[in-house]
């Protein structure tokens, strides 16, 4: 099962734990996994219906194209990362 | 609205007649009433050289000559430097070193070293590096600009 | 001496070679097209009306003596663009509020930088436009102007938006605050790891607002037909961003906005946000004729998106043999005075250059009524590049271990994984320590009074994001290339030389052109050495179309299945029959005859970009009668991974690291207290010229990106990260200061010469 890391920010929703392993297929069922069993991370991570703006996901150390449709592999690792573009607010400037 | 002045001058070897206003400079007259873009406004206060062009055999900012003062000028501009033979050397040399890269400059430059090379063939990187000091380059970091006013003075012989 | 070297593994036919751009002969005889050279029937010129306050209330704004003064046309204010409201919208890839975007272009209720725009008009001519401009009454209620980005962050600070929270990464403050964002990042055990260390080095760093220093300034022409089309004619790094960004603050369909992207007179990051194509679209809208508006250099300072000051903090610890144990960095950037400073990147690059077990970063987003920044070549990280290869330097120097030595110990490979996460894939960072360590530069010590050297790393991450690509197959054997990536400093020339290796055919038979937003598909900035990756990758895409497409028609032509059939270096056979083969020329010229023309596309929004890593080697000399440092030599090594036309790849680095050189020594927007910057214009802001300058000497190292068929990476980014710690580590070298803020203006090194010598 695909292992996720639990930023920093986090871990007092996770009561501390860093890293837990999910069963997902994808992005999406990794957030409802982690909100299954750290109620409230969702809200954390994801902003009207999308990824948080100012984070990115990587799988296996690439950035998601596909934000909540990325899939994940059996052996991934998921890190929420800052987000450098598309959804981050500087990279287009006016999207503030 | 001001009263036009009738101006003659001679731009890049032809006999120009325009009409300006007694505000406007040499640089708005030849970019908006004479269609030579070729010429760049950079900052309209003589600090970048976008917009430079030979006066009277000095290189000069148009932004900073009335148009109304060239009565009676010859004036080069980036448009009278090739010809239905080819580039002129300064041009060449600029395209084949890689001495642009956006190219918004690049007029200024051409111009700005025809003028010393007009003068100096043979001028050193000292001396161009002095020389093109009032140019402004933001991309290419001046190293292949120099490199390329070099190659065009081999290119001259 | 050296001066331009390229380190190749791997040789092609066309890439890697030095052919002549596309565009370059249009450029060097003035008849390339840039923004402010567009003239359609019937123009009329556009001016903005700015505030001279940098915080104040617009009570009242009267523009009647404007509308009546003769030669005007139209006249605009906020009052004529649609209700902006605070809810995010989402178009073409990001997050914005909407009321954010629209007062940025045209302020409402408060102005909230000096230079924000109050109202435009339109006249004939740009002089009479300017004169009925200053005939606009505005009555403005002065605020305290914040300028600083500490005192921003304080509670009792006066706040630029009531309304905005600080977001915790999901969780918004209980109070309002300047400080947008504050987000965290860590890996290991810091504290463990402080422990663990034999020297511990804290230091704060200032750095001060500087502008990407562009010299073609913002301009745009717009023309909104009565047929309910708007077409704008602008200078920018993304047709598409512009687009979007007007549909939403126009809230219009992007369906009826057509932008057609000119040359580019240089961006750096600069001109990717819109600011003048919604007031010229609305005047025209008003006149029902086409304007141009065009920045002042002054307008361009005080109004464009420049690159944020910081306040920073590092605090590193390193074992005696020179293993850094752990590393935390605070990073406070100016937003401006909206949300969105490039600080988030800025996190991601502090510490990327070195394989840390613990580590932490951290940043703040900070509201400051200056203009909002933007991005500026690796936005983000030059910044923190300056504080913390300040602080390793000072770790070398009191392990008395060589800088160069200590970078290759702790340095970032394959495998290492960055503090907020991802792990590395085959980087470079290595082979540039190594060049760089046999490079003739650091073989010769520097000798001298006063004379000093410095090293610095740097780091980008490179992206990809969306490109297009489609080409057509003349019936001469050429081919007709399109894209959407403007071409501002010769990408035209290295998509053209991808496309014609992919084909097998010559580099003079591709012809690109940069096309509008209605004739290719979506495309991403030309930013964030992207685009000879990205939109190289798309081309190569789209030729591989082109060649399963020619297979297929040979293999009809032939009468035989298309597995029969094979394409290689530019010759199309039949896998067994050796009598059966044409050239890539002579099946174009059958074309026409056996079904009709080709066109290859692809649309690509692809993953597998290589990190950019830059090892600087700078030699000074600082006079002690004036503080002035003079650069005596300049080495820059880089991964690229395979420089497409190493020529612009030199350049790119070149120029990078002047301006990095000018950011180190001059470059900084001087406010007043009251929030005036005082120096816009080019002589008081003083960018680098030619004579300031020695020849800057490259090394183009190539570690392949398995991301790219031909092993490219971006590099226009990162040769701008290193050169600040780099000189002024140089610095501490010839004088003995450390110097904690840029620039590092001869004021400031005479005063700290003084400070030093009473001590």
């Amino acid at each position: 099962m695909p292992i996720v890391f639990i930023p920093t920010m986090l871990l007092p929703v996770s009561g501390g734990v860093k890293q837990v392993t999910i069963d997902a297929a994808n992005m999406r069922q990794v957030i409802d996994g982690l909100d299954l069993l750290y109620p409230g991370m969702k809200s954390r991570l994801m902003d009207e219906g999308q990824i948080r703006s100012n984070l990115a996901v990587a799988v296996d150390g690439e950035v998601a194209r596909l934000g909540l449709m990325e899939k994940v592999g059996e052996e991934s690792e998921v890190h929420f990362v800052p987000a450098i573009g598309g959804g981050a607010a500087w990279w287009v400037g006016w999207r503030l | 609205m001001p009263g036009l002045v009738h101006v003659q001058t001679t731009i890049n070897g032809v006999q120009t007649d325009f009409l300006a206003e007694p505000r406007q400079s040499l640089l708005e007259v030849l970019r908006d009433v004479l269609g030579k873009t070729g010429t760049k406004e950079g900052c309209n206060d003589g600090n970048c050289g976008a917009c430079t062009v030979i006066l009277d055999g000095r290189i000069v900012d148009s932004c900073l000559v009335l148009a109304v003062e060239t009565q009676g000028s010859e004036v080069t501009t980036i448009e009278g430097l090739a010809t239905a033979d080819g580039l002129h050397p300064i041009q060449q040399a600029f395209l084949e070193q890689a001495a642009l890269q956006c190219g918004i400059c690049t007029p200024g430059f051409i111009v700005a070293s025809k003028g010393l090379l007009d003068q100096e063939p043979d001028a050193d990187e000292a001396r161009i590096r002095h020389w093109l000091a009032g140019n402004l380059c933001r991309c290419t970091g001046y190293d292949k600009i120099i490199r390329a006013v070099l190659e065009a003075e081999k290119l001259s012989k | 001496m050296t001066s331009n070297q390229v380190l190749s593994e791997v040789e092609y036919r066309v890439v890697g070679k030095r052919p002549v751009r596309p565009d370059g002969v249009d450029k060097v005889t003035g008849r390339a097209q840039y923004g402010a050279d567009v003239y359609p029937a019937g123009l009329l010129h556009g001016k903005v009306l700015r505030s001279p306050h940098a915080h104040a209330k617009v009570v009242s704004i009267d523009t009647s003596q404007a509308e009546a003064y003769p030669g005007v046309t139209a006249v605009v204010t906020a009052a004529d663009f649609p209700f902006a409201s605070m809810s995010r919208e989402e178009l073409g890839g990001g997050y914005q509020r909407l009321k954010f975007a629209t007062d940025l272009i045209m302020a409402s209720d408060k102005v909230l930088f000096k230079g924000h725009p109050v109202a435009a008009v339109a006249a004939v001519n740009p002089h009479v436009a300017e004169e009925a401009v200053r005939l606009i009454r505005v009555e403005y209620q002065q605020l305290p102007a914040v300028i600083n980005v500490q005192a921003a962050m304080e509670e009792k600070s006066e706040l630029i938006h009531d309304d905005l929270y600080t977001s915790y990464l999901g969780e918004n403050s209980e109070k309002p605050s300047n400080v947008a964002a504050h987000l965290y990042f860590d890996k290991g055990d810091i504290e463990q790891g402080f422990g663990e260390a034999d020297v511990v080095v804290e230091r704060e760093f200032h750095t001060e607002m500087v502008h990407q220093g562009y010299i073609e300034p913002q301009n745009s022409t717009a023309f909104w037909n009565t047929d309910g089309h708007l077409t704008i004619w602008c200078s920018t790094q993304g047709s598409f961003m512009i687009r979007n960004a007007v549909a939403d603050v126009l809230q219009f369909p992007i369906s009826k906005i057509k932008v057609v992207p000119t040359e580019i007179g240089g961006g750096f990051g600069g001109k990717i946000s819109t600011y003048l194509e919604a007031p010229a679209a609305l005047l025209s809208r008003k006149c029902g004729q086409p304007v141009k508006m065009v920045m002042t250099r002054t307008e361009v300072f005080e109004a464009s998106g420049p690159a944020p000051g910081s306040w920073m903090k590092v605090k590193m610890g390193a074992a005696k043999d020179g293993l850094i144990t752990a590393a935390h960095v605070t990073l406070a950037y100016e937003a401006g005075a909206y949300p969105g400073s490039p600080v988030m990147a800025g996190t991601s690059c502090a510490l990327s250059c070195y394989d840390l077990q613990n580590g932490r970063v951290e940043g703040y987003d900070v509201l400051v009524n200056k203009p909002k920044t933007s991005a500026y070549r690796a936005p983000g990280s030059p910044q923190a590049a300056f504080a913390v290869e300040s602080v390793l330097d000072e770790i070398c120097e009191k392990l008395a271990l060589d800088p160069l030595e200590v970078r290759i110990k702790n340095a970032a490979k394959e495998g290492t994984r960055r503090v907020e996460g991802p792990v590395a894939r085959k980087i470079g960072l290595i082979e540039c320590l190594d060049a760089a360590k046999s490079h003739d530069h650091l073989k010769k010590p520097v000798q001298g009074k006063n004379r000093g050297r410095g090293i610095a790393c740097g780091f980008w991450m490179n992206r990809g994001f969306q490109s297009s690509v489609t080409m057509t197959v003349q019936y001469d054997g050429t081919i007709s290339l399109l894209m959407g990536s403007v071409d501002i400093g010769g990408t035209r020339a290295s998509i053209a030389q991808q496309t014609a290796e992919t084909l097998g055919i010559a580099y003079e038979d591709v012809h690109p052109t940069v096309v509008d937003t209605d004739s290719i598909g979506f495309t991403f900035v030309t930013g964030g050495s992207r685009t000879s990756f990205a939109t190289g990758l798309a081309a190569i895409g789209a030729a591989e179309d082109v060649k399963e497409q020619m297979v297929k028609r040979a293999a009809q032509i032939w009468d035989t299945p298309a597995e029969n059939v094979e394409y290689a270096d530019g010759v199309i056979r039949h896998r067994s029959d050796p009598e059966l083969q044409m050239s890539f020329q002579a099946l174009a010229k059958q074309l026409g005859s056996t079904g009709g023309g080709i066109t290859g596309r692809n649309n690509i929004d692809p993953s597998g970009e290589g990190n950019g890593y830059a090892v600087h080697i700078v030699d000074v000399e600082v006079d002690q009668e004036t503080g002035k440092v003079d650069i005596l030599r300049y080495t820059a090594v880089q991964d690229a991974g395979k420089a497409v036309h190493p020529s612009y790849v030199e350049g790119q680095m070149q120029g990078g690291v002047v301006q990095g050189i000018g950011w180190a020594l001059n470059e900084e927007y001087f406010f007043n207290d009251q929030g005036q910057m005082m120096n816009s214009s080019f002589l008081d802001y003083r960018m680098p010229t030619s004579l300031d300058l020695p020849m800057i000497d490259t090394v183009i190292v190539e570690v392949a990106n398995p991301g790219h068929p031909y092993g490219v990476k971006g590099v226009g980014e990162v040769p701008i990260v290193p050169p600040m710690a780099a000189i002024s580590n140089a610095i501490h070298q010839a004088t003995g200061l450390r110097m904690a803020s840029l620039p590092m203006s001869p004021g400031k090194i005479l005063e700290a010469l003084w400070e030093n010598g009473k001590s």
